[in-house]
């Protein structure tokens, strides 16, 4: 840098960082929100893995094969086979389904009912009070504690594991919406929409719901995630999906016994499950970052 | 430890028999780099301050004006900013200084009071003890002095009962009062540099008034140079001997006070002045009377901007003003500003 | 201009003289709760006891520092919060008392503008459908492509260029916002506009756009204002009439002139001594209140002011001095207007 000019420094266009370099858009997506590309292409991986299962050389994944137990991955079977002979590759595959119809399926009931609830606590102060303890009540309780409590009362299926997860999540879906419409209530534009004669619905529709949407999305994928962590904990400890279905859990769950000889019936079902849920909460990241506006207003 | 590398950045300075100004900033940059582009916070400016004066640095927001004083004590986040050029106090380059070497500056030699009180306090320790820290970390005191010398300092900055408030927090003061505690913080190692940053904005106006006649009373009792960035040209008005105003990261003139107000050279300085409404204005003229505007907006920093900076919005402006970005020159006596068309030489008046 | 805010008989069907906003004795004393299950354990006396009116084509400022209880006043009127009591009279009917379905229509008289114009625009919503909420919801467009006109004329007028509205509030400057702003509350067509600091958040060049946009508005249309701020000069240059509110009560109210010449208060004398002027040549003798204002949870007895005034005897801190006319259209409170002197040796002088 120019060492002596004092006053008389014209302010030439000096850069201090070296030129940018122009990129695509794909390039520039990536650049700018890593996390949300990399947890996007994870999660797109495990959904076509779930949809195509049965065209990436799998087998029946229930076929019993009582000659072929407990075999190690070889180019037959790539992740070995388990102690009735099934090919654990194709469980692991067909697993996917199962693990992503589950987090899907309650992020978004969870999120719809706790937006419902969450907009009614927070527009109505009568119920607002007798509302809140209620989920205050539901949270004081483990939610995995709750979900096996609900499974008790019913058989196990999918759908069951569904509506049992799914009521052990909405209490915090419900607080975090009320917490938002209750601060979105207070924003001048809000005011100035009630000063400008919209009616109540109106104000909900239009200013309350579209900026609820984003913090709940966030929040529904951490949903999702912890939904999957759930179902596999319940198939693990046998209070969820039926065993004849292939779901990580399951697998885990029966390759538990054999542990030190076969560990392969654990480890890959364990991989899977836990990439999908790096996946889901990278993207779940993500999103909060890019649409958080203090962050995202910052130069 | 501290102290060992407090004597030496003093006595350095000192031995080496400095004579220039306290602190003289050339060609600072302060470049951020985003995802979008480089954002030329600061651009290029230059400016001194000698022992015991009052320089007001003035703008509007993104001016860069914050950014500079944060740059002179490199509380800038590097990366994603990079300062460049060079920031002499008392003749060191303090850009060449360690972090360690720094932090032995920041609060004794060149100390700073922001904008918000209740954030820049911390809400879990007595303000006793806030003041404390610094006179322990820099001057080596134990407990008790300290605690001493905050109750002087406390005294000294007119906050009634200080044996008492001493052992208060921060959120049992009221804003004025936090302001004051800032004030006794930053002064408590007798700093010859105090930098503040937009100090009364968040205060109500009578709070204000108090805050400012403190800050004068002190300054003329301890002889600290001050370096004010506001964007308040009536706050400017009361306290500075000198001002530098920016726009868009740059320096666009400089001058004494009175010389500014007087005679403004570079259009945005005429243009901001005659935008300040100015109390009793309806004294002089009867029926209401019109601010002058400046029309558009500031430019894009994130755009290297070629030219004048404020050519867009000039409306003195011509074809070079929009291709070749004029120099600080010295249009009088001490009066500089960054224009192709300010009059060169002081007409008489 | 304007007749005497506090004139009780009203004149024989004045319709003329009738003001276009009255507020009489007006409350707002916020309940404080200290948990989930126990009763209010106090008050924040907010607003305690105003009263002013704002004719049509007027200025109203409302000045004071903050917390004395001005933006209060100017969201009780919109009637964004309810009132304790009092009475707000729009063109002599009572709204303070309307239940919701009864006071919506008659919202399209009276709109507001805030200060931070980045959370006073929905940023899910165009420019274009900003604007056109107040004017469907009192359908005031026959169809979408009245409505598109309309919305284009209300960008003219807040000098806007038309293609404005096919964009997101992001997409604009804090100065552009704040027309934005301005033209959703023009759209319904409102004679009162509440301005609720609208240029405080704003730099000083781009203010001055703002207040010479106002008041050329104001001309142009033939609005009443309601400026709340707590910027001297500012109101100024924008008012008629100035109201100046210290803990929740009104203390001074005058013509402009008046007012800023010859302040009869000794709040507004400290308020206005307290401005710093952008001239390092003035010279003036500056009154430096002590103290900070007290809570409005407990205001001092007496008159308000008492605790910080340079002139306060016993006789300010027992009695609640009353807000009456001291001269044509100016109201003050203080007991030194009793004593028949204007400007006393000061019983305590300022240190």
């Amino acid at each position: 840098m120019s060492p002596d000019t004092a006053v008389a420094a014209a302010p030439a266009a000096v850069d201090v960082f070296p030129a940018e370099v122009q990129r695509g858009r794909v390039r520039t997506f990536i650049r700018r929100h890593p996390t949300i590309a990399l947890g996007g292409f994870l999660l797109i991986l495990m959904v076509v893995l779930a949809v195509f299962a049965p065209f990436l050389g799998t087998s029946d994944p229930q076929a019993l094969a009582p000659a072929r137990r407990v075999r190690p991955p070889s180019d037959v079977h790539w992740f070995g086979t388990d102690m009735l002979g099934r090919d654990v590759y194709s469980r692991v595959i067909y697993g996917a389904r199962v693990s992503l119809i589950v987090g899907l399926s309650v992020a978004i009931l969870a999120s719809a009912a706790g937006l419902f609830i969450g907009l009614v606590s927070g527009f109505i102060r009568v119920v607002d009070g007798v509302i809140m303890r209620i989920m205050d009540g539901l949270m004081s309780i483990p939610s995995i504690l709750l979900a096996i409590a609900l499974m008790a009362l019913t058989r196990g299926s999918v759908q069951n594991v569904i509506i049992a997860i799914t009521v052990a999540e909405i209490p915090r879906v419900s607080r975090l919406v009320r917490g938002v419409v209750l601060s979105l209530r207070e924003q001048p534009y809000v005011e100035a929409a009630i000063a400008a004669g919209t009616t109540t619905p109106r104000i909900i529709w239009r200013h309350i719901l579209p900026n609820t949407l984003a913090p709940l999305t966030v929040q529904a994928t951490y949903i999702a995630a912890s939904a999957m962590i759930t179902e596999a904990i319940l198939s693990f400890i046998g209070a969820g999906t039926p065993p004849i279905i292939p779901s990580w859990g399951n697998v885990m769950a029966e390759g538990r016994a054999l542990w030190q000889v076969a560990p392969y019936i654990v480890f890959f079902p364990a991989v899977f499950l836990s990439i999908t849920v790096l996946a889901v909460n990278l993207l779940g990241d993500g999103l909060r970052d890019a649409l958080d506006p203090r962050l995202a207003k910052r130069i | 430890m501290t102290e060992t590398v407090l004597n030496k950045t003093q006595t350095a300075a000192s031995k080496a028999g400095h004579t220039g100004p306290l602190l003289q900033v050339e060609d600072l940059r302060t470049h951020f780099r985003t995802i979008d582009g480089t954002v030329r916070a600061v651009d290029g400016v230059s400016f001194h301050i000698a022992g015991g004066e009052t320089l007001a640095v003035v703008g509007e927001s993104g001016c860069g004006k914050s950014v500079t004083s944060m740059s002179i004590l490199r509380l800038i986040q590097e990366p994603p900013g990079k300062i460049t050029g060079r920031i002499l106090f008392q003749g060191t380059n303090l850009l060449d200084l360690s972090e360690k070497e720094m932090r032995a500056i920041r609060g004794n030699a060149i100390s700073m009071i922001f904008q918000e009180p209740m954030t820049s306090l911390n809400p879990v320790l007595t303000v006793g003890r806030q003041i404390g820290e610094t006179l322990r970390l820099h001057q080596g005191m134990d407990e008790k002095q300290a605690e001493a010398r905050a109750v002087e300092m406390l005294d000294l900055v007119h906050i009634p009962e200080a044996k008492r408030r001493v052992r208060e927090y921060p959120h049992q003061l009221s804003g004025g009062m936090r302001q004051r505690v800032m004030i006794a913080m930053a002064l408590a190692c007798n700093p010859q540099l105090l930098i503040a940053d937009e100090p009364t904005t968040a205060l109500d106006v009578t709070i204000q008034a108090q805050i400012l006649d403190l800050m004068r009373e002190l300054k003329s009792r301890l002889g600290s140079a001050i370096l004010l960035v506001t964007h308040d040209l009536g706050v400017v008005a009361e306290m500075a001997e000198r001002i530098v105003v920016m726009y868009a990261g740059r320096k666009v003139e400089e001058a004494t006070a009175r010389d500014l107000f007087a005679r403004p050279r570079h259009p945005y300085t005429q243009g901001l002045l005659g935008a300040v409404p100015r109390l009793g204005s309806s004294l002089e003229a009867k029926g209401r009377s019109r601010l002058s505007e400046i029309p558009g907006i500031v430019p894009n920093l994130k755009k290297p901007i070629i030219g004048c900076a404020f050519a867009g919005r000039c409306p003195a402006v011509t074809d070079i003003c929009r291709s070749v970005a004029p120099a600080v020159e010295t249009k009088a006596p001490g009066h500089f500003a960054a224009c192709h068309h300010a009059p060169r030489e002081a007409v008489a008046a | 201009m304007s007749t005497a805010p506090m004139q009780t008989q009203a004149p024989p069907s004045g319709a003329a003289r009738r003001p276009l906003l009255e507020v009489n004795d007006l409350k707002k004393h916020f309940p404080i709760r200290s948990g989930f299950l126990s009763g209010v354990t106090g008050y924040v006396y907010a607003v305690d006891g105003v009263s002013f009116s704002i004719d049509k084509g007027e200025t109203l400022s409302l000045v004071g520092e903050s917390g004395c209880g001005k933006s209060t006043v100017g969201r009780t009127v919109l009637r964004l919060i309810e009132p304790t009591s009092g009475q707000v009279l729009l063109d002599g009917k009572r709204i303070d008392d309307l239940p919701a379905s009864e006071l919506r229509p008659l919202r399209r008289r009276m709109q507001v503008v805030f200060q931070d114009p980045f959370s006073s625009l929905n940023p899910r919503l165009k420019v274009k459908d900003i604007l056109a909420e107040p004017i469907t919801n009192f359908g005031l467009a026959s169809s979408a492509r009245d409505v598109e006109e309309r919305v284009a004329e209300l960008l003219d007028k807040v000098r806007l260029p038309r293609d404005a509205m096919k964009r997101f509030p992001h997409e604009f400057s804090g100065g552009q916002r704040q027309r934005i702003g301005i033209a959703r509350a023009l759209a319904p067509g409102a004679d009162l506009i509440i301005c609720d600091e609208a240029v405080s958040a704003l730099d000083v060049s781009v203010k001055a756009q703002i207040v010479n946009l106002l008041s050329d508005l104001q001309d142009e249309l033939g609005l009443s204002l309601l400026f709340i701020s707590h910027d001297l000069a500012i109101v100024e240059h924008i008012t008629h009439r100035v109201a100046v509110m210290y803990l929740g009560k009104i203390v001074e109210v005058a013509e402009k002139s008046a007012l800023f010449a010859a302040p009869k208060h000794p709040y507004t004398e400290a308020l206005l001594s307290a401005v710093p002027l952008p001239d390092p040549t003035a010279k003036r003798d500056r009154i430096i209140l002590t103290g900070d204002v007290p809570s409005p949870i407990k205001p001092p007895p007496g008159c308000r002011f008492h605790t910080r005034c340079p002139h306060a005897f016993d006789r300010c801190r027992q009695e609640e001095p009353a807000l009456k006319a001291i001269g044509p259209g100016h109201l003050s409170a203080c007991h030194l207007h009793d004593a028949g002197v204007m400007r006393p040796t000061p019983v305590t002088q300022a240190a």
